[in-house]
């Protein structure tokens, strides 16, 4: 663990090497002065004090001297302090905004396979609290190396002034350091303990206040009071372990610099008898115990961390060195209006999962509406994610206007083909920024023309500040249906030349919802169309119908045909026509 | 309340968390013992240097060993007695606080669902976990350095004193600017404080943002433009942590140099007095001494006074929700039982509209029978959502009453209230365990085979069978593992376990695929059968099957009866929205 640790600070060092110095040159200054200033006080006493106050005779210009020493010293301690102080801190922060930011760039380029393999909870961590652990011994460490170069000076001073008043330190600091470490390696396995038990209490936290409505409606608020209370108390006592531990430890090491003065002070009277040394350089070591005591802990401070930082640095390189970026081409797609989609032989499955999709072949003629109709699980949703190129056929291929997806570039294939998903999303944003997303060409006119298209401009226009409404957080000023419509408006307005709606209607009144297909068709702007659908309606709007029984296409018509010729498909959309008819 | 002092936080905290208080006396008792250890050391130095090396007759070693002696007692006494300390402040300190936590949980539930959803989530979940963290780091890294601080201080500062009053001047003059300067920075490190903690709030949005949305930022294209945002907010928080870094650490010098004037101080003023014999060289010395014992508790303390902000910031958070008072409140003690058997509803002239917007609901006045099945329809925005929070009572009528069986329901136990009364909201909200552990939620001392009857009770044993682990099945987080419709399906066996005399079914709009949809409809008739049933239809197969319609347009109750007298109305509200849905099934 040591070792592991020491390597993802040697990282650190590599990264902001100009601030580690800064730092590091700050709290060796720092160290040094504590002892130049043991030994100023030393001398003060052993040649200004003991004469003077002997002869009854006061030195005026010496002691002016002794004074502008001090002042000098205190100066120079401010300057290291910031310099150790501002040097560790801002290599800290800048640490951990280079991380965030890369981290989080991961995630924007990692593929939504990826994506859907990893909770967002424990995203957010990795970018916020594992960036932070990682980083997190980052603070004392400058402190820590120039307590190392403080004790070897310190050590060195101590040989030069006595080597028994030496022997002192010789035993004093490794005691202090070794009893630095014992109580690092006892500790993290207690901090950790009740680092877990705040996650816990926290993830009971976030799922009880989720389901709030629900606890409200069964009147489980005491019951949900006690689930939380189980872990609230076991955090407290983790936390009150972590506790007993430092009121061992803490006392112990405020008092072992006291018993080395006491040692030096038993030593200097015996060594002083003998005429080895003289008062000042009893008073000096004595001092320098008294005053070193606090730094040496800092080395503490980074031991400890260390499990901690391992922990989180781990979680950050998973997230750093992910693959399976999907590659993207440098096509473009030539010529305007509708696009063909067509789908050849595509074979799919999730990982090491079932196989979902089996030879899949359709098309999607230009400016025609194909729906996709079949029961659930049989892989509608994972064909309108390819369409899109979320993800990528395991064999068999996809193609707008006959040109590959994987030879697109990104910026074509978004700007052609746009994904109207189940779930809608929405920013934290205004509902023109929403809509326009700063795409180019994408104006307040085609933002407006976007909103009429999707029924939405009613809506918008009766919001306090219209297009220029926050709609908050996910969008939480807004019903489930007007987000629907949001997020239509937002693919409308890019004009794509192929619209993939995966039952993105599915929150709206079936009256808007017809509106909105009936606007669709009628506007000039006309797309080809990949619908998943469940209401009858819808499937009727579409030109053609793809039916899906397990990831297989079992039949292609319109829908009258359909009806006509496939018993499945009658079962399907009659079932469905009986449950909204149902009693 | 935002603009209250730190002093008066504090007290309102300590008010509301009176363990905090459980044996303060004895911890300072200890803290005092523990400093006074400490102490020791620059008075054993002392008395070394003038009694023993500086003896009349050279160094007397006796003398030096029986001093050292004594003081190394006394350490031994303070190290016990820093140890009993820390671990009294621990358990008192930590107890409390876990009793803060769960009071703050409880009240958080306790606050109305208005009040709630006005609320981030996140920041509801702060306030029992990292808010409450802050305090405790303060309370037990802070809290300690500040009580032994102040100890230190005050023990030094007499000792001081004692040895001679005119180095004691000095010394306290000297730290004089010092605490000017550093009262003076207090009111700006609260501000560069908060900001960077706004800014952490932007940035954790930005980074949620950005995961929950990777999909739409992907299909369009846009991760230029959220990487700029990502970027941006990342950066601000950075030049805040800076910004409050620079102004702490500036604080923080004041008293180094404060340390610097006291020492030139002291040693110039010594010596003066010195030549004069009011001082001996082992007294000056111990002043050296005693004035770092001065330095660091002041260090300390500014240090502190930075932390203790972050937790005073906290601390004012969990107090402000919790000064809130839950404007739906349990009448509790002096409410009562709904009565025995089946539930009527009325609704006597309520009117409502949300805080600061427009009237939702006016002036609606009628009257539902008990074991009858209702239907509320009107377009989206009509107000029947509404309709139904203010007859489980999410939410109290701006005006009028709203009476179940004759008693208003402002005067029901919630116990009764939420027994009788079942409401399965549009998405059915499932916690993330199995099956069998979401069902118990409504009736925790169901056993499995009573769970399992449910099922076969409502027709869904074939459906449960099909589960991987049946009633042990795992539903995921939020219940994501199963489809929209089979949420629906395990929220509906939820209720019908509870079994309400009044259920309020508020109906999911998003479409469900039709297998599910078929169980959930036959599962829908054998729940409502023999109670009263409100439900909100957003499918007017719905209302065709209920025993009664009511039609709400515009917050207003504009026509009720059976389905299909109310179509036959020619022109009529419900005819038009029959009409257009007939023609989006059937065409």
């Amino acid at each position: 663990m040591l070792g592991r640790g020491l390597r993802v600070l040697g990282h650190a060092i590599r990264t902001e090497p100009r601030l580690f110095i800064v730092g590091a040159i700050g709290s060796s200054l720092f160290g040094l002065l504590i002892i130049a200033n043991s030994y100023v006080v030393g001398w003060v006493i052993g040649h200004v004090v003991v004469p003077s106050f002997a002869s009854h005779q006061v030195d005026t210009g010496r002691l002016w001297l002794v004074a502008a020493i001090f002042l000098g010293i205190s100066g120079l301690r401010v300057a290291s302090i910031f310099g150790r102080r501002l040097g560790a801190g801002f290599m800290q922060f800048r640490l951990q905004a280079r991380y965030r930011r890369a981290v989080t760039g991961r995630y924007l380029s990692l593929p939504p396979a990826w994506h859907q393999r990893h909770a967002t909870g424990t995203l957010l961590s990795n970018a916020n609290s594992d960036v932070e652990a990682a980083w997190g011994p980052i603070a004392p460490l400058p402190f820590a190396v120039g307590t190392i170069v403080m004790l070897i000076a310190a050590m060195i001073s101590l040989f030069l002034t006595d080597w028994v008043l030496a022997l002192v330190g010789a035993t004093l600091f490794p005691a202090l350091f070794g009893l630095n470490l014992v109580y690092s390696r006892r500790m993290s396995p207690r901090q950790i303990r009740a680092q877990q038990m705040r996650g816990k209490v926290s993830a009971v936290a976030h799922e009880s206040f989720d389901g709030a409505l629900v606890v409200k409606t069964m009147g489980r608020e005491a019951d949900e009071s006690r689930r939380f209370g189980v872990f609230v108390d076991e955090l407290r006592d983790s936390l009150i372990a972590v506790g007993r531990l430092r009121g061992l430890f803490d006392p112990l090491m405020d008092s072992l610099p006291s018993l080395g003065t006491l040692a030096v002070l038993l030593l200097g009277a015996w060594r002083l008898r003998s005429g080895a040394i003289g008062v000042a350089d009893v008073v000096s070591v004595a001092f320098l115990f008294t005053v070193l005591a606090f730094p040496v802990r800092a080395i503490g401070w980074v031991v400890g961390e260390l499990p901690r930082s391992v922990a989180g640095w781990d979680r950050v390189r998973a997230v750093l060195d992910a693959e399976g970026d999907l590659a993207y081409g440098d096509g473009s797609l030539p010529g305007a209006g509708p696009a063909e989609l067509r789908f050849d032989q595509v074979r799919f499955s999730y990982g090491e999962g079932p196989q979902i999709l089996h030879d899949v072949s359709f098309t999607v003629p230009s400016g025609r509406t194909v729906a996709l109709v079949g029961a659930t699980g049989s892989g509608k949703s994972t064909i309108a994610s390819l369409a899109v190129r979320l993800v990528d056929p395991e064999s068999g291929s996809i193609g707008i206007d006959g040109v590959k997806l994987p030879d697109l570039a990104l910026s074509a294939l978004a700007g052609a083909a746009a994904l109207v998903p189940q779930v809608p999303f929405v920013f934290d944003d205004t509902v023109r920024g929403n809509i326009a997303l700063d795409r180019p060409g994408v104006d307040d006119e085609a933002v407006r023309d976007a909103l009429a298209l999707a029924q939405a401009d009613r809506f918008v226009a009766g919001l306090p500040d219209g297009l220029d409404t926050a709609v908050g957080e996910r969008g939480t000023s807004l019903s489930g249906g007007q987000r629907q419509r949001l997020t239509l408006a937002r693919a409308l307005a890019g004009k794509p030349r192929l619209l993939v709606l995966d039952d993105a209607t599915s929150a709206v009144d079936p009256r808007v919802e017809a509106a909105i297909l009936g606007a669709l068709r009628a506007s000039d702007a006309r797309a080809s169309v990949l619908v998943v659908a469940y209401r009858r309606a819808t499937i009727a709007l579409a030109d053609q119908v793809v039916y899906l029984e397990r990831g297989r296409v079992v039949a292609t018509g319109t829908h009258a045909e359909l009806m006509t010729f496939h018993a499945g498909y009658q079962d399907l959309v009659t079932a469905y026509e009986k449950a909204e008819h149902q009693e | 309340m935002s603009g209250e002092g730190t002093l008066a936080t504090v007290k309102r905290g300590l008010a509301l968390s009176p363990e905090l208080r459980t044996g303060l006396g004895g911890t300072i008792v200890l803290a005092v013992l523990q400093m006074a250890g400490r102490v020791a050391v620059p008075i054993a130095v002392q008395q070394g240097i003038d009694h023993g090396i500086r003896a009349p007759g050279g160094p007397d070693l006796g003398v030096v060993v029986r001093i050292v002696a004594i003081t190394l007692g006394a350490l031994m006494i303070s190290t016990l007695c820093g140890y009993l300390m820390t671990r009294r402040l621990f358990t008192v300190s930590e107890t409390a606080l876990s009793g803060l936590r769960q009071r703050t949980f409880r009240h958080i539930h306790d606050l109305s669902m208005l009040h709630q959803q006005s609320e981030r989530r996140g920041s509801m979940v702060s306030r029992v976990t990292s808010d409450v963290d802050q305090i405790s780091q303060f309370l037990q890294t802070g809290g300690v350095q500040l009580l032994l601080a102040t100890g230190q201080l005050l023990v030094s500062a007499v000792v001081m004193f004692v040895y001679s009053w005119q180095l004691a001047l000095v010394v306290l003059l000297a730290f004089g600017p010092a605490v000017g300067v550093i009262r003076l920075f207090q009111k700006r490190l609260a501000e560069v404080y908060r900001a960077v903690r706004e800014r952490t709030g932007v940035m954790l949005g930005a980074v949620a943002e950005s995961v929950v949305g990777a999909t739409v930022i992907r299909s369009y294209g846009v991760a230029g433009r959220t990487q700029a945002r990502l970027d941006s907010s990342i950066e601000d928080l950075r030049v805040a942590q800076q910004r409050a870094m620079r102004t702490s650490v500036t604080s923080f010098s004041s008293g180094e140099i404060g340390a610097g004037l006291a020492l030139a101080g002291v040693v110039v003023v010594g010596v003066w007095l010195g030549a004069d014999g009011a001082l001996t060289v082992g007294q000056l010395t111990a002043f050296l001494f005693l004035v770092t014992l001065f330095i660091q508790p002041v260090q300390i303390a500014t240090d502190m006074l930075n932390e203790a902000q972050n937790a005073v910031a906290g601390w004012r958070r969990i107090l402000d929700v919790l000064d809130v008072e839950p404007d739906v409140a349990d009448p509790d003690d002096q409410g009562v039982e709904l009565p025995v058997g089946p539930l009527s509803v009325r609704f006597a002239d309520v009117s409502f509209r949300y805080p600061g917007g427009p009237i939702v609901l006016s002036g609606v006045d009628l009257t539902l029978d008990a074991r009858r099945k209702y239907a509320v329809v009107g377009e989206t925005g009509s107000g029947k959502t509404t309709f139904a929070k203010l007859l489980t009572r999410l939410m109290d009528p701006a005006q009028g009453e709203v009476l179940l069986s004759g008693t208003p329901l402002t005067s029901v136990r919630f116990a009764s209230l939420r027994s009788r009364v079942v409401m399965v909201p549009q998405d059915g909200f499932l916690f993330d365990a199995t099956v069998a552990e979401n069902i118990r939620f409504a009736e925790p001392s169901l056993t499995g085979e009573q769970l399992r009857a449910a099922f076969v009770e409502l027709g869904l044993v074939d459906w449960l069978d099909g589960l991987p682990q049946g009633l042990e099945t795992e539903v995921g987080e939020r219940g994501e593992a199963l489809s929209v419709g089979e949420r629906q399906l395990v929220a509906l066996v939820r209720a019908y376990v509870a079994d309400p005399d009044l259920l309020v079914l508020d109906e999911a709009t998003s479409a469900v695929d039709p297998a599910t949809e078929v169980r959930l409809q036959h599962a829908l008739d054998l729940v409502t059968r023999g109670r009263t049933t409100v439900a909100i239809a957003h499918r007017l197969s719905t209302a065709q099957s209920a025993d009664e319609v009511i039609v709400v347009d515009a917050g207003r109750v504009v026509q009720r009866g059976p389905h299909a007298r109310l179509v036959a109305e020619e022109g009529s509200i419900y005819a038009k929205l029959y009409a257009s849905w007939l023609e989006q099934t059937r065409s």
